[in-house]
């Protein structure tokens, strides 16, 4: 596919709050909200802004793990929760690690590029606070290579994945200037999400997150040999969601292309889940998502005004600014410390905190992503808005499942 | 007798108490993961829980499970390497729930003294009273011909036991804090007459169970409470004074918030009291006086436990009332000895009155919790403390001679040969009652 055959747009976006530790309302010992509740409160965010629910012709569910987190299976089926209208709609839930989101917009692309719908709810949601985070460690290591990795792998599995790549970029780039980007991504995701009610660091009153980064060293006794747990996203309960929708289905749900954005680039990769990365300091299958998305949407990266990325680790948030082609290999982290990706920089990265501010419900993270995209491209981010000017008219999103295995990537462009 | 084979047949006394359930636990850890490895496979491990109280070693068993399984739950970075052989054991629940049934196993209950026959190593954790203590010590010494005691004993002279059972030399105090597997410190007390191999084992399991250890003489109370036990009847006394004119309710919370807040502790005097029990506060009062040429008895301790007013925790860790009720481990109301009931606090009423006459804080105050981890704690202290010594307000009187009293007694512990120095005093105070500071330093004048 190398162009979309008829224009897609995305739509009416919402989320949850991201509830886990850092929010007010959290407490580990007292009972919280389950899926069913994400899922509705998402759900009926989107549809409280169209005229009429009944317009939606299907449903995709996003989401890793409810299997174990929440021993629930069968997702597609809690589509009616968001309106009673869309009981004997098709529904389908995805699966694709923490890119089952991107992976729920990408199949509500392909569902209204095939004509089966016009208006496609697209929802990403995760509750992982069911357990704790030792217990979480072992379900979240299912995004790897269960038979061929997890016996020999680390007690916190994916902390360690990319503290290892840490290490490498740490040994071939300088350790220093690796270790204060991180801490410099860490404070701009936590600045970031102090702009949006709903993210999970929005009541973080550090006045110094840089200087608590930086004094927290690794420790590889209780944790890992290259990171320590700021550099890593929490453990979040949320949900998100939005329209896709075709020409037509944007007349049905009432709206028109300027309260939209449309879909012009999309880059969807697989990297082969058996195997280790062949160098640990590139996202090789980023890379490959980013390029096709890219390529479709006919533009390069200079013209790109706003982005998402997949920070699961501050040191993925900086590999990720060298797989968007922002900076070359191994110049990722001076370009974070330059502050180009802050808020007030030349493209601004993940406005409303990312995964490490914001929050990763990890199957739910690529439609937060896409929503937050269509309301900074739509002028409606509230405190959170950045400048997107007119001759950078695009946003680029990153959704990135495992140690960099399955990508899905969405280039939007501001409405006419 | 190396320290592993002393490990494969241990036995605890008092195994249910709250420091006997402590030490069973952190010990039948470390039994667990001697018998993990490969040159152990062929071995056996015991522990013998040994405690009177039927209903108290069942309830025992499920405190070591939910030990077991928080411990292995903080360790499963290294569990797993200790696992990495197991190829049916994959996630880090497996693990877990692995180690922490090999844990279990570990623990033998019984309620007959006859069980721990032929133990290697006794940990024993029974009433502060040195003629039960003599009593079970001459028992043991018949079953166990071969073992080393340890006595958590906090107060009784380790020497006075080993007189009086007979026991050759082959006691330690080995005095653990409360909680055993959380507290970082034991305090070593070596009797003059404690053999060195007695004191090498006991050397060897502190490090093996990752404790601080800090060696005191034998004199009765040793370090800790030595401070503590007059640390505490300072501060009843002061309460005292101010019960005359305010009534005790007034004059608890003031003195209590004074020894807090001024004095930058994690928790006031009155309440490390109700935590450790007013009753066992007196039991070990009852052994320091009896043994030291220096009246250490307190009447408001004395009435308190006839009152049968006596702190400590329910088995669930809850506090019971004490000088204070609690509500989710915060004060909620305040005893009044004379009219026999609790006065609920009332933070615009009567709790506002007893603030205003203590006065403001020092400037800059920054709350014990705030400064503990805090780089410029140092700094931050030397100011406190500097500011408090300009301060002529009632609270800072009553605190300046609270710091004042407290370094005495630190002064009085290295003079009279109890610590090993100022150092001794201090690190006892600060890794075993997490004070910021030692009593014995010169930012305090």
């Amino acid at each position: 596919m190398k162009t979309l055959r008829k224009p897609v747009y995305f739509l009416c976006g919402d989320y949850t709050i991201s509830l886990g530790t850092g929010r007010k309302e959290f407490h580990p010992k007292k009972p919280r909200p389950g899926l069913e509740h994400y899922i509705a409160e998402a759900g009926k965010g989107v549809v409280a802004q169209i005229s009429d629910p009944a317009a939606i012709d299907e449903g995709f569910v996003g989401n890793f793990m409810a299997g174990r987190f929440n021993r629930q299976g069968h997702l597609g089926a809690f589509l009616s929760l968001v309106d009673p209208s869309l009981k004997y709609k098709p529904s389908t839930r995805v699966e694709g690690a923490c890119a089952s989101g991107g992976l729920a917009l990408a199949s509500s692309v392909s569902s209204v590029l095939a004509e089966k719908s016009d208006l496609v709810l697209a929802i990403g949601v995760e509750v992982q606070n069911t357990m704790k985070a030792i217990y979480g460690a072992d379900v979240l290591a299912a995004a790897g290579h269960y038979a061929g990795e997890r016996k020999n792998g680390h007690a916190y599995f994916f902390p360690s994945k990319f503290s290892d790549r840490a290490g490498a970029y740490k040994e071939r780039f300088g350790l220093e200037k690796t270790w204060e980007a991180m801490g410099r991504w860490y404070e701009q995701a936590i600045l970031n999400a102090r702009t949006c009610p709903q993210a999970q660091e929005y009541h973080n009153k550090d006045k110094d997150p840089f200087a608590s980064h930086q004094a927290m060293k690794p420790n590889p006794r209780s944790f890992c040999d290259h990171i320590n747990f700021y550099d890593c996203s929490k453990v979040s309960d949320a949900a998100a969601a939005l329209l896709i929708a075709s020409e037509e289905g944007l007349a049905k749900a009432g709206k028109k292309t300027s309260d939209a954005v449309e879909l012009v680039g999309l880059g969807h990769s697989v990297g082969d889940l058996t195997a280790p990365p062949e160098d640990q300091t590139v996202l090789d299958t980023s890379r490959h998502a980013v390029s096709q998305a890219l390529a479709m949407a006919g533009i390069d990266i200079s013209e790109v005004g706003v982005i998402e990325v997949h920070d699961c680790f501050t040191m993925t948030g900086i590999l990720s600014v060298e797989a968007l082609g922002l900076a070359g290999h191994g110049e990722g982290a001076a370009y974070v410390i330059s502050g180009k990706t802050r808020r007030d920089g030349e493209t601004p990265v993940n406005a409303t905190g990312g995964l490490i501010g914001w929050g990763h419900p990890t199957g739910g993270s690529g439609v937060r992503m896409a929503v937050d995209l269509v309301k900074q491209l739509t002028g409606t981010a509230g405190e959170s808005q950045v400048k997107v000017s007119a001759d950078r008219p695009y946003g680029l999103m990153l959704s990135m499942g495992g140690n960099d295995k399955s990508v899905v990537s969405c280039v939007l462009r501001r409405g006419a | 007798m190396d320290l592993n084979e002393s490990l494969s047949l241990v036995s605890v006394i008092g195994a249910a108490g709250k420091m006997g359930s402590g030490i069973t636990v952190l010990v039948a850890q470390e039994m667990a993961r001697l018998s993990m490895l490969e040159e152990n496979r062929d071995k056996t491990f015991r522990l013998i829980a040994m405690d009177l109280d039927p209903v108290a070693l069942r309830g025992l068993q499920d405190y070591v499970h939910n030990q077991a399984i928080k411990a292995a739950e903080k360790q499963t970075v290294a569990l797993r390497g200790l696992y990495a052989d197991r190829k049916d054991l994959v996630e880090n629940g497996e693990i877990i729930e692995d180690f922490a049934r090999r844990v279990e196993s570990m623990v033998w209950p019984s309620t007959d003294l006859a069980a721990v026959k032929g133990s290697k190593l006794v940990f024993e954790a029974i009433v502060e009273k040195i003629d039960i203590k003599t009593m079970v010590y001459k028992q043991l010494k018949e079953l166990c011909p071969d073992a080393c005691f340890f006595t958590n004993t906090s107060s009784v002279p380790i020497g006075k036991i080993d007189e009086q059972a007979g026991l050759d030399g082959r006691i330690i105090g080995f005095h653990f804090y409360n909680p055993p597997p959380v507290q970082k410190l034991v305090e070593i007390i070596r009797a003059k007459s404690t053999t060195d191999e007695v004191a090498s084992i006991a050397d060897e399991i502190g490090e093996r169970l990752r404790k601080t250890l800090i060696p005191s003489h034998d004199v009765a109370g040793f370090i800790g409470n030595g401070h503590f036990i007059r640390d505490g009847i300072h501060g009843l006394v002061q309460a005292a004074g101010l019960a005359k004119e305010h009534g005790w309710a007034k004059a608890l919370y003031a003195v209590n918030r004074v020894s807090q807040d001024w004095l930058l502790r994690p928790m006031g005097i009155f309440q490390l009291i109700d935590y450790v029990g007013v009753d066992v506060f007196k039991f070990i009062q009852d052994v320091m006086d009896a043994h030291l040429d220096e009246d250490l008895t307190d009447p408001v301790i004395d009435r308190m436990n006839e009152l049968g007013v006596l702190g400590g925790q329910h088995p669930s860790g809850a506090q019971k009332p004490g000088f204070f009720t609690y509500d989710r481990g915060r004060i909620a109301a305040v005893y009044d000895m004379e009219q026999k009931q609790y006065l609920a606090l009332d933070p615009q009423g009567w709790c506002a009155e007893v603030d205003a006459w203590l006065g403001d804080l020092p400037g800059g105050f920054r709350p014990w919790k705030a400064l503990l981890m805090a780089p410029d704690k140092k700094a931050a202290l030397v100011a406190h403390f500097a500011a408090l010594d300009a301060m002529d307000t009632n609270g800072a009187q009553l605190a300046k001679a609270y710091v004042e009293r407290s370094r005495q007694i630190g002064q009085a512990l290295v003079d009279d040969g109890v610590a090993f120095g100022a150092e001794g005093v201090n690190g006892v105070l600060t890794s075993g009652f997490y004070h910021l500071y030692g009593p014995i330093n010169d930012f305090c004048s």
